[in-house]
């Protein structure tokens, strides 16, 4: 480890924390319907939309017809996606022609893409063409990460409403926040990516000659918008098959440390969004404080693992830690930082390959995913997946002293609770049940590219990333085959609704209850017991849950890589 | 549910052509127009003809050439679609090795490597990014440690002096962006470039 490692991750903290403010002011602003400096522009085109839409803008939803709305929506969005990757041989912008893409590969990738978890079975430049990439996949990019920022605004007014049985319309949530919030950001940094070296062109690849005198093929393509959404929307999902660890996803230091920035900035300020419409922006700040604590700690355990480097090369006389599957321009530090930012942003992103992490690295970035992507989050995902934490937090507080557990003046009752478990335990059912499946299935242990307990990982790395939306990958699964990419669809669908919905439901209940006022036997959630409670709760659930399968597959493969062992394909 | 089917087909439909279509198509026309040679992807041209491109590592396997990182990137087999070739440097398939820190395969590689390298520069320690694949499999840069630890190979296989090597490397390190972010690197497509115009007075 260096100082000027620490020092990378230090200012990225700094520059995160001072968008805080300013993101969640504007965004209150906007989710409230209030005017902003785009308003003069956008307000007619949002009323334009809503009247062709049939819709009145301030008729609001129930929770049920928030969710229908939200269901259909995504219906739609399927088939849409589905269509254009199975049709992409008759549509234009095809330079390359690439064919068809297979029905399996289609379910998996619109799955993956409207879920927001962008996981990539698909191979960029090799599978899809650019109408794909833009109409299919940009577009999604757009509306799965609007959909998330909804509900996630959808469960704020819960929170903040009192004796109301709606929680908002979810047309508009949707329309304002790609409207107000994505494409104007988008603009911006899309044209800072180009100046950086990101390509943005509809040409086809190109030819060139090497000192050498070899052809090299380099694939291009309208590349620079769609990273700039991949990235704010904790999207994920690369142009390229190498994602951001592609020069021409993420060509310099400094494109790198703002790609980073902006995967935590909307769901860092979600957060002060929160604090601001319940009323107190300390409650707010309590919950990032501790997304914070969780964050640093992952942060040291993988840059000191990464730093150290594998014993096994270590022991060949290779010094100066784990550059496998690592690009020079942004070394140990900036690697290590972007694997947990990715894993628990939800985001999938990656700039280095997570694979050949060490073990330790390797599963800071499993755990991030396993927790259920609360540090920060996906956007709109990581707040509402928070706050089920919360009221779980809450709830065991309650039991404690023996006092009905309260939270910003609600009670906390049965039917949240279950609804919260709901949402909890939906994920390791997905990620240790298909994991389980797999490793007994021929087709599942077809899978894995390294023996031993690395493979094991590489399994248990799916099915943790396809649930939790993440989408990134311990690369060397062969993934595009009929079970993985069907069961890992499943997982992502699973995944991703059935944690939407039941907050929906929490949100719904507790906007129909009466707000009570703050006693003196009132448990205050926005100082340092709240934090460490929370944090506790977060490890105890995810500790408890998955040690045994993190076991099996990392630290295992730690002990072994300690004494020396190493292990040979199909071995 | 009826009463959602009109809005989720005009605001879905409007929103799909606005995100879709409009903005890619507007940020390629505005990115072409403001920088036009990043938009097309940094080519580099010398006689009229293609190159490569300033962001993208090509292969090197001649001693007279400052070399990049192994690559894992690989090419279908011409003789069986089902198969792959190891293909350094394919620009148009991205990938990395994604062995494990466990991995016989990788240790094996890398063991084979060190003892090529050792050989060829028996004084210096072998700088650990000469011996592991890049992420992307086209990283077109490594650190002025790899690059000085060509310079014996590449002064005797051009015959000009060491000392006039170790400047030209020294003279295209690129530091840190802000002394920050990022680390120390040589970009070597420009490196050989700069070698080759070195030997055209």
């Amino acid at each position: 480890m260096t100082l000027n490692g620490w020092i990378q991750i230090a200012l990225f903290c700094v520059v995160v924390l001072a968008l805080v403010k300013p993101l969640g002011f504007y965004m209150t602003r906007v989710f409230t319907g209030e005017r902003t400096f785009l308003s003069p522009v956008l307000a007619p085109i949002e009323r334009g939309l809503y009247r062709a839409a049939g819709l009145d803008e301030r008729q609001e939803q129930t929770w049920l017809g928030y969710a229908g709305a939200l269901v259909l929506f995504h219906v739609f969005g399927f088939v849409l996606l589905y269509a254009i990757l199975r049709l992409q041989t008759l549509l234009p912008l095809n330079p390359a022609g690439q064919g068809e893409v297979a029905p399996d590969l289609a379910f998996n990738t619109s799955t993956s893409f409207l879920t927001n978890t962008n996981w990539q079975s698909y191979g960029g430049e090799t599978t899809l063409s650019y109408l794909s990439q833009m109409l299919g996949l940009t577009h999604q990019n757009f509306l799965s990460a609007a959909s998330g920022i909804a509900v996630a605004v959808a469960m704020i007014r819960g929170f903040g409403r009192a004796s109301t049985r709606t929680l908002g319309s979810f047309w508009v949530d949707l329309t304002r926040a790609t409207l107000y919030l994505l494409l104007p950001l988008c603009v911006i940094y899309t044209l800072f990516l180009v100046w950086q070296g990101i390509p943005q062109t509809l040409g086809a690849s190109v030819d060139a000659t090497t000192l050498e005198g070899a052809t090299q093929t380099i694939a291009l393509g309208p590349v620079a918008s769609q990273v700039a959404i991949k990235m704010l929307g904790t999207n994920g999902g690369g142009f390229f098959n190498a994602n951001a660890a592609h020069p021409f996803e993420n060509p310099t230091a400094l494109a790198n440390f703002v790609q980073m920035v902006t995967i935590f900035a909307i769901g860092a300020g979600l957060t002060n969004v929160f604090g601001r419409m319940v009323g107190d922006e300390r409650q707010g700040w309590a919950i990032l404080a501790a997304m914070g604590v969780l964050f640093l700690a992952g942060v040291a355990v993988t840059y000191w693992a990464e730093a150290q480097g594998s014993s096994v090369l270590n022991g060949l006389g290779l010094t100066g830690g784990n550059m496998e599957g690592k690009e020079t321009r942004f070394g140990i530090a900036a690697s290590a930082l972007f694997a947990v930012i990715t894993t628990a942003a939800s985001c999938g992103a990656v700039n280095a390959m997570h694979d050949s992490f060490t073990a330790l690295g390797g599963l800071v970035p499993l755990i991030n995913m396993q927790l259920g992507e609360v540090i920060v989050g996906g956007v709109g995902a990581g707040l509402y997946g928070m706050l089920i934490f919360v009221l779980i937090a809450i709830f065991v507080a309650g039991l404690m002293v023996g006092r009905t557990p309260e939270y910003l003046g609600k009670k906390i009752e049965a039917k949240e609770v279950k609804m919260a478990m709901l949402g909890i335990l939906c994920l390791p059912l997905m990620m240790l049940g298909f994991t389980a499946v797999a490793t007994v299935l021929p087709a599942g242990l077809a899978g894995p590219a390294n023996a031993g307990p690395h493979g094991f990982s590489e399994i248990l790395y799916a099915y943790t990333s396809a649930a939790a939306n993440n989408g990134s990958a311990f690369g060397g699964l062969t993934a595009n085959t009929l079970f993985y990419n069907t069961t890992l669809a499943i997982a992502m669908l699973v995944g991703r609704f059935f944690v939407k919905i039941p907050a929906l439901a929490i949100a719904g209940s507790l906007a129909a209850k009466k707000t009570l006022p703050a006693s003196a036997g009132t448990f205050p959630t926005h100082g340092g017991l709240f934090v460490g409670l929370l944090v506790g709760v977060v490890l105890i659930i995810g500790g408890l849950t998955f040690f045994p399968s993190l076991a099996l597959g990392p630290v295992v493969e730690h002990l072994a890589g300690s004494a020396g062992q190493t292990f040979g394909t199909g071995g | 549910m009826l009463t959602h089917l009109r809005p989720t087909l005009v605001i879905g439909l409007a929103l799909t052509v606005i995100t879709g279509l409009a903005y890619p198509l507007a940020m390629t026309g505005l990115a072409g127009a403001l920088f036009p040679a990043k938009a097309a992807g940094s080519l580099i041209e010398r006689d009229g003809r293609v190159v490569g491109s300033g962001f993208i590592g090509q292969n090197f396997t001649k001693a007279g050439y400052f070399h990049g990182r192994p690559s894992a990137t690989t090419a279908p087999d011409p003789a069986d679609a089902t198969k792959t070739l190891p293909a350094p440097y394919n620009a148009s398939n991205s990938a990395g090795s994604n062995l494990g820190p466990t991995s016989k395969a990788l240790a094996e590689r890398v063991s084979g490597d060190l003892a090529a390298l050792r050989a060829e520069n028996p004084t210096d320690a072998v700088p650990v990014d000469l011996v592991t694949t890049s992420g992307s499999g086209l990283d077109p840069e490594i650190s002025p440690e790899a690059a000085l630890f060509q310079v014996p190979r590449v002064a005797k296989a051009r015959g000009v002096p060491e000392e006039s090597l170790r400047a030209l490397v020294t003279s295209r390190v690129q530091g840190r962006t802000l002394g920050i972010l990022g680390e120390p690197r040589v970009n070597v497509l420009a490196l050989n470039l700069a070698l080759n115009d070195l030997a055209r007075p």
